[in-house]
C-alpha cells in the first residue's frame, strides 16, 4: 500500500474526522447514540452509501453538468438510500422502527453530499470509493464512542447485555443507578464536545484560531 | 385550536435542533454572528412552510396506499403502494422548490436576495427540512396541518440558531482554553441549551 492511499485510509479515522474536524453528518450521530445497536446499524448504512455513492458519482463526474450537479448527486444518493432503506425494513425490522426518519436522513447527512462535493466530483472511482469507506468509518469510530458510553452509563447495558448491574431498592440487588441525563439529547452533545476537547487537546495543530 | 397547539408543540417541545438534532450541520456553522445566524433562519422557515405541504400532497395524493383513487378506481388503487418512492420524490420536491424560491427571489427582491442568497442553495441539504418532511409522513398530517407543521418547525429553528448566535457574540470576550475554542464549546453550550428546552418536555397540549 503506497503512502498516498495509506493517508487516505487513515486520516478520516482522526485528524481529518468527518464529524469532529470536518463538522459534517452530526444530525444523526447526535440521535441515533442512545444504544449501541442503532448506532452500529446506522454506521454500517452510512458507510455502504456513502461509498457506493462516491464510487457512482465519480464515475458520471465527467458527464453531470456543473448548475444541475447538486441535484444529479441528491438522485444518486436518494437512490441508493431508498435501497438501504428497504433492506433494513426487510431484514431488520425493529432496528428500522427505531432508527425512524435517521434512514431516510442519511440523503442529507453532509458527509455523503460533501465527500461527492469535495472528493467524487475530482477523483477517480477507485480512489473516491476507498475515501467514502474511511469517512464511513470515521463516522463510525465517534458514533459507536457516543454509544457505548450513554447506553453503559444510561442504562447499565451494552448491546443489551447486563454490565452493570442496576440497583433494585426492594431486592437489594445490585449497586449501579443508571445516569438517565446520559439517555436525553443534551448529552449526546456534551459528549461529542468532550471529544473534540480532548482530541484537541492532544492534538494542538487541530485547534482553532479564533 | 388543535392547529395552535401543533404549532406550539412543533415550535418548543419538539424542537428541530434542540430536541431533534436537525440541521446541525449549518446550526453549527452558521451560528457565528446573529445577523447571518437570522437570514438563514427566515430562509428556513419560509422553504420549510413551503415544503413540508407540497410534500404532504404528493405523499396523500399520489405515493400512499389508495392516493391514487383519483386517477383510477378505488379497487385498483389501494393495491398501490409506491411510498418507497418517497426519499427521492421529497428530495426532489426540496431541490426545486428552493432552486425555484432562489430564482424568484432574485427577480422580485434583489435586496433580500443578496441578504439570503448564499444560504438558500445550503438548505436543500438541510436536514431540518428533509426530516419535517419525513415526520409529517410518519405521523400522517394531512396539507393543512403540515403547512402549520412546518412553519412551527422552522420558526423553532430560527429561535435556536438565533440564541445560540448571540450566545457565541458574547463568547467572543471569554478566554475559553485553546482546545475547546470553536466547534468544541458550540457543542457543549447546543448540550447546555436543549438541556433547558427539556423544560418544555412534560407539558401536554
Amino acid at each position: 500500500m503506497d503512502k498516498a492511499t495509506k493517508s487516505l485510509l487513515i486520516d478520516p479515522l482522526l485528524d481529518k474526522n468527518p464529524i469532529s474536524i470536518q463538522v459534517l453528518g452530526i444530525c444523526s450521530a447526535l440521535a441515533v447514540t442512545t444504544q449501541l445497536k442503532t448506532a452500529l446499524v446506522m454506521s454500517v448504512a452510512l458507510t455502504v452509501v456513502v461509498a457506493f455513492s462516491n464510487l457512482s458519482i465519480s464515475l458520471l463526474r465527467n458527464k453531470i453538468p456543473g448548475s444541475i450537479r447538486i441535484i444529479t448527486q441528491l438522485a444518486v444518493i436518494a437512490s441508493l438510500v431508498i435501497v438501504a432503506d428497504q433492506i433494513l425494513q426487510a431484514y431488520m425490522f425493529d432496528v428500522a422502527k427505531q432508527l425512524s426518519v435517521f434512514t431516510g436522513l442519511i440523503i442529507t447527512n453532509c458527509i455523503v453530499m460533501g465527500r461527492a462535493e469535495a472528493y467524487a466530483m475530482a477523483n477517480p472511482p477507485g480512489r473516491s470509493f476507498l475515501d467514502g469507506i474511511a469517512n464511513g468509518l470515521g463516522y463510525s469510530v465517534i458514533l459507536i464512542y457516543a454509544a457505548v458510553i450513554r447506553e453503559l452509563f444510561g442504562s447499565g447495558k451494552l448491546l443489551g447485555f447486563v454490565i452493570l448491574p442496576k440497583f433494585d431498592a426492594a431486592t437489594g440487588e445490585g449497586w449501579y443507578t443508571p445516569n438517565g441525563l446520559m439517555l436525553l439529547s443534551p448529552a449526546a452533545f456534551i459528549l461529542i464536545g468532550v471529544f473534540i476537547w480532548v482530541q484537541r487537546g492532544l492534538a494542538p495543530k487541530l485547534q482553532e484560531k479564533a | 385550536m388543535e392547529l395552535v397547539n401543533l404549532a406550539i408543540k412543533a415550535i418548543f417541545i419538539e424542537n428541530m435542533a434542540l430536541a431533534f438534532f436537525l440541521g446541525m450541520c449549518s446550526f453549527l456553522a452558521v451560528s457565528k454572528k446573529v445577523e447571518t445566524a437570522m437570514g438563514l433562519g427566515v430562509a428556513v422557515v419560509f422553504v420549510l412552510t413551503l415544503t413540508t405541504p407540497l410534500n404532504a400532497a404528493i405523499y396523500n395524493y399520489l405515493l400512499k396506499p389508495g392516493a391514487l383513487s383519483w386517477a383510477v378506481s378505488a379497487e385498483v388503487a389501494k393495491d398501490i403502494d409506491l411510498s418507497f418512492l418517497g426519499f427521492i420524490g421529497y428530495i426532489a420536491t426540496i431541490a426545486a422548490t428552493v432552486q425555484v424560491v432562489e430564482m424568484s427571489i432574485d427577480k422580485f427582491s434583489p435586496a433580500l436576495y443578496s441578504a439570503l442568497g448564499v444560504f438558500l442553495p445550503l438548505i436543500a441539504v438541510n436536514c431540518a427540512i428533509l426530516g419535517a418532511s419525513l415526520f409529517m409522513v410518519q405521523r400522517e398530517y394531512n396539507v393543512t396541518e403540515a403547512t402549520v407543521y412546518g412553519f412551527g418547525a422552522g420558526v423553532g429553528w430560527w429561535l435556536a440558531i438565533v440564541a445560540l448566535a448571540a450566545i457565541r457574540e458574547k463568547l467572543k470576550y471569554s478566554n475559553v482554553p485553546p482546545a475547546l475554542r470553536g466547534l468544541g464549546l458550540t457543542f457543549m453550550i447546543t448540550g447546555l441549551m436543549a438541556i433547558a428546552f427539556q423544560i418544555f418536555g412534560g407539558i401536554q397540549l
